[in-house]
This record gives structure tokens, C-alpha cells and sequence, in this order.
């Protein structure tokens, strides 16, 4: 049985626009705050893993050491869409695991203010002038606008719409609704991107992007930057108690693809991973969903937060509307969803991001969440989901040292 | 250019069929049945790698639809995108000759395959695009 892994040191940076400052800034920022947080140094690191995935190719690893410190260790840069920060931090927690070495660095990075539509869906598009079959659809013109849409808002309103088609009661409202939760989430924290309020009208009246995703039910883009520091368990009954006291065991730590279904290579399918990375997490972690007491999931759109409860069985197979409307998920609910205002108002530099909710969590477990601390949290899911598709769950466990 | 007559009409993908019953086409896993539209290595589902062309449905039912009011520049907006279920094979397509107002939208609806051009490209050559109509 491989050693256990925790969490000794984890960092984000405040969200939002950081126009002095780039991407190995941020990067930096976190690393060096996540080393500090542990109590310890890059001399101990025996791996990094990093993730910057609008620049995969940049080697942002190795970047990041030249700044914080060059010492001939491993580096895996990696890239997996939305899910590339909790890549980063699985491999890290591999390598551990692996007995390679006993302590390593995750680090993720985006900058995406102002972004706008992000991947192929976000492109500019125009037909050439002669009609040529092109791809592997033998497409003589675009397809996107023709054939469905290719961006991120609409392919995950379908997402939405479809649990609506199936089990019923999705409607605008309610999407809507979800993200009102989320917003009044973000005003108490002070690293969201967006910590304002708004209301059921403001949010159901703003700009429609893709039907019933409004403006502010989609994700903001902003720049950010987040990092842990993992430690085997060996390795951490050696360090002070106080460090002891404040690592955060990683209970499970799960990554899935999506298995081939029917029709999941027409409409990208982010329920059945979702849902096969929860029961492997569960399992290895040794509880059910009935034992959280708080859950950072991906609302990349708040149509896409709704079949997530499904899919980590927070409800019952089919009860997910009912379980919103039952109050569950707001913060003083029997399962807080997104206390930190989730990828809606915290924000979504993506690579961050699957370490940024594992920071979450880990504050909470802690007890340093400060006004926004759900009290006694001893267990916390961290889920992202990128599409293609790939998804990252992390169980984190307060520390019984 | 060769002084051969381009081709009248082209499809915008080459899964879709012209002709009197315009339809689409998909590749058929020989082994387990696995429907897909794009040129294929081998089968997602079992990894054979032996194919037929099945014809698809031609009406179904809208499963799940969105309006896009924000796309790529290039991309024109207002259109209803959807997944279709044809006969148990899902298509993503366009909704065409719908007003894109969720009011007059519903999941489940019932559509029918239809045509349209894309116009004609420099040498003459006519796209025909496909989308799916609310069933007369």
C-alpha cells in the first residue's frame, strides 16, 4: 500500500486583473506562498509539476524555478484543459506516492482578463473562398454556428438543458438561481475576482450569452495563480507539530477520461466521468457524500453546477433540482456548494483552478476561512472538469495529528 | 482550373447525403454498433476497426438546445443550436426555421432534417448546409 499524501502548504493569489504582473509573477507569487505556508524551502522539493494552458508549450515550470529556485528537480509540465491544476497536483501526489521522492510542488497559472470565448468556439471564422472538404468531417465551410456551437457557453447551456429534458424542472430560473447563490457566496471573499451581490432580476435581465446562460452565470476570466506543497505522511511525522497540525490529508485524489456512450461525441458527456471519479474517490477515501461538509465543484456555467450535484451524488440520481431548491447547497445549507463563489465570481484562470478549490477546502478544514469559515468542516470535495474530457477530484481531510 | 464541369452542388460535411431524400450518414461499428460521423481510426467503444455507412433517421427529438446570442466573430447570432435524437443516434445540428426565442422552443419537440444553401463559392460550386425543422 503506498504511503498516504497531505497537503503541508497550499496558496492562491488573489483573482481578478494583475495588469503589473505576469504569468511568472502570479506563478511565482503562489509558489513562493505555498513554500512559506509549509515551512519549508525548494531545496526540499523533490518534483514540480506546473500548468499554464494557454501557453502549454512554454516549459512554465522551468520558468517558474529560474525565479524561485533552480535545483535540477523534475519538472512535468502539463496540460489538460479545465482539469490542468488538478493534474498538476496528482502528479505531484504520483510521484510521492511512487516513492520517488517525499515532497513536491503543483503549480497552475492563467492570465484571461478580458479573455473573452476561450478555445476553437472562441476563434474568429470565415469560409474560404472555394468550397474544399477540409478535417475529419469533410467540412467545405465553418461549422461552428452551422452545426451546432463550438464555445464553451452553449455547449454546457445543452448540458443543462439536457438534465432539464430528462428529469424536468430546469428552467431559466432556476440556473439562474443557482448563480445568485454563488455570487452571494463570492462577497465573503476577498480573493474572488467578483464579490458582488446581485439579484435574481439583475442576473436573469443581463446579457444573454447562451440561452439560459446569462453573463454573469458563465465564468470569469481572470488571472490568476495557485500552488501546494505535498508531503508523504512519513515524511510530515518528522516535521514540528504545528506543521502536523495544519497539513491536510488528500484522502482520494482521481482523474478520469469520459468511457465511450452513445451521442458523447456529439455533446461532450461530463456526467459519467464526474460520476465514476466520485465513486472511485469516495471508495478510496473510505466515506460517502453524506460525510462533506463543504464541496468546491466546477459551475464553469451555472447550467453545468446543476448536474454536477447528480453526478457527485450529493442528491439523489435524478433529484438535483430539487435538492437546489431544498436550500442544500447555499452556505448555511446541509451540503455548502461553492462558499467561495465558485468559477462564477472567484473566477476561472484555468490552470488555477483545480488547485485554487483545493485551497478552499483546505482553508476550511484548517479553520482559517474567517467569515466565510463553515464551522467544523473535517471533510471537503474539490472537483474540475475540462472538456475533451477530464476530470479531477480531490478528497481532503482535516488533519488528526 | 481543369475544364470539367465543378460538381453543381457539394455538402457542408460529407456525412450529409444529397439528393431527392437528403440525409445523413454515419459510420457503423460492424462489431458493436457505435455510430460516428467523423473519418475514423477504429471504434471508441470495443476498438475494431471495421465500419458500414448506416443512414440516419431523418426526424427525431430535440434533447437539448441552446441560443447562442454571443459567438466567434464570423459566427452569426442569433441561431439555436441542438442535440437531436434520431431513431437512438444523437446529431448535433442547427435548429433552422424556428424564431430563436426560447418561448417558442421546447425540449422534446419534434423535428424533421432539412436543407439550405450556404451559396456558391468562386467557382460556381453550391454548399448545401442541414439543420433540423419543427415537423410539419
Amino acid at each position: 500500500m503506498a504511503e498516504n499524501v497531505w497537503i503541508l502548504g497550499i496558496r492562491m493569489t488573489k483573482f481578478g486583473k494583475h495588469a503589473d504582473k505576469d504569468i511568472v509573477d502570479l506563478a511565482s507569487e503562489a509558489a513562493m506562498g505555498a513554500l512559506a505556508d509549509a515551512g519549508v524551502t525548494m531545496r526540499e522539493m523533490g518534483i514540480m509539476a506546473a500548468g499554464n494552458l494557454m501557453n502549454a508549450s512554454a516549459g512554465i515550470g522551468q520558468q517558474i524555478q529560474k525565479q524561485v529556485g533552480q535545483t535540477g528537480i523534475p519538472v512535468y509540465n502539463v496540460a489538460n484543459a479545465c482539469a490542468t491544476g488538478a493534474t498538476a497536483l496528482r502528479t505531484v501526489i504520483m510521484a510521492i506516492k511512487a516513492g520517488e521522492c517525499d515532497m513536491g510542488i503543483a503549480v497552475g497559472v492563467e492570465k484571461l482578463a478580458g479573455a473573452g470565448l476561450l478555445g476553437g468556439g472562441g476563434q474568429a471564422k470565415s469560409d474560404s473562398k472555394v468550397w474544399s472538404p477540409k478535417g475529419r468531417y469533410g467540412a467545405v465551410a465553418t461549422t461552428d454556428g452551422r452545426i451546432g456551437t463550438d464555445a464553451m457557453p452553449g455547449t454546457f447551456a445543452q448540458v443543462g438543458m439536457e438534465y432539464g429534458h430528462k428529469y424536468g424542472g430546469a428552467t431559466f430560473e432556476l440556473f439562474a438561481k443557482i448563480s445568485e447563490k454563488n455570487h452571494a457566496h463570492s462577497t465573503l471573499n476577498p480573493l474572488a475576482a467578483y464579490s458582488k451581490r446581485f439579484t435574481l432580476e439583475e442576473i436573469m435581465g443581463d446579457m444573454m450569452i447562451a440561452y439560459p446562460n446569462t453573463r454573469p452565470m458563465c465564468s470569469a476570466n481572470c488571472d490568476g495563480a495557485a500552488a501546494a506543497v505535498l508531503v508523504s505522511e512519513s515524511k510530515l511525522r518528522t516535521l514540528s507539530l504545528e506543521q502536523q497540525r495544519r497539513a491536510v490529508k488528500v484522502a482520494a485524489s482521481v482523474l478520469t477520461t469520459d468511457p465511450y456512450e452513445e451521442a458523447c461525441q456529439i455533446l461532450p458527456n461530463v456526467n459519467t466521468l464526474t460520476r465514476n471519479a466520485a465513486k472511485q474517490a469516495y471508495e478510496t477515501a473510505g466515506i460517502g457524500p453524506e460525510d462533506l461538509d463543504l464541496v468546491e465543484l466546477h459551475d464553469c456555467f451555472a447550467t453545468a453546477e446543476l448536474v454536477h450535484y447528480d453526478n457527485l451524488m450529493l442528491c439523489p440520481e435524478g433529484g438535483a433540482v430539487d435538492f437546489f431548491n431544498s436550500g442544500a447547497p447555499w452556505r448555511d445549507g446541509s451540503m455548502p456548494v461553492n462558499v467561495s463563489g465558485g468559477l462564477q465570481s472567484k473566477g476561472h484562470p484555468i490552470a488555477a483552478t483545480g488547485i485554487a478549490n483545493v485551497w478552499e477546502v483546505c482553508h476550511h478544514l484548517r479553520g482559517e476561512a474567517g467569515p466565510r469559515q463553515i464551522e467544523g468542516a473535517k471533510v471537503g470535495l474539490a472537483h474540475v472538469i475540462g472538456l475533451g474530457s477530464a476530470c479531477g477530484i480531490h478528497v481532503l481531510e482535516k488533519s488528526g495529528l | 482550373m481543369t475544364d470539367t464541369a465543378a460538381p453543381v452542388q457539394v455538402p457542408l460535411v460529407d456525412y450529409l447525403v444529397l439528393g431527392d431524400q437528403p440525409h445523413l450518414v454515419a459510420n457503423e461499428c460492424t462489431s458493436c454498433g457505435a455510430r460516428f460521423f467523423d473519418r475514423r481510426n477504429a471504434c471508441a467503444g470495443c476498438f475494431a476497426t471495421s465500419f458500414e455507412k448506416v443512414d440516419i433517421a431523418t426526424s427525431g427529438e430535440v434533447r437539448a438546445f441552446t441560443i447562442v446570442t454571443f459567438a466567434a466573430p464570423g459566427v452569426p447570432v442569433p441561431f439555436v443550436s441542438a442535440i437531436v435524437d434520431c431513431g437512438g443516434t444523437s446529431v448535433r445540428a442547427n435548429l433552422i426555421n424556428v424564431d430563436a426565442d426560447p418561448a417558442k422552443l421546447a425540449l422534446g419537440m419534434q423535428v424533421s432534417l432539412a436543407t439550405y444553401s450556404l451559396g456558391t463559392d468562386d467557382n460556381g460550386t453550391e454548399a448545401i448546409g442541414f439543420g433540423f425543422e419543427p415537423a410539419s
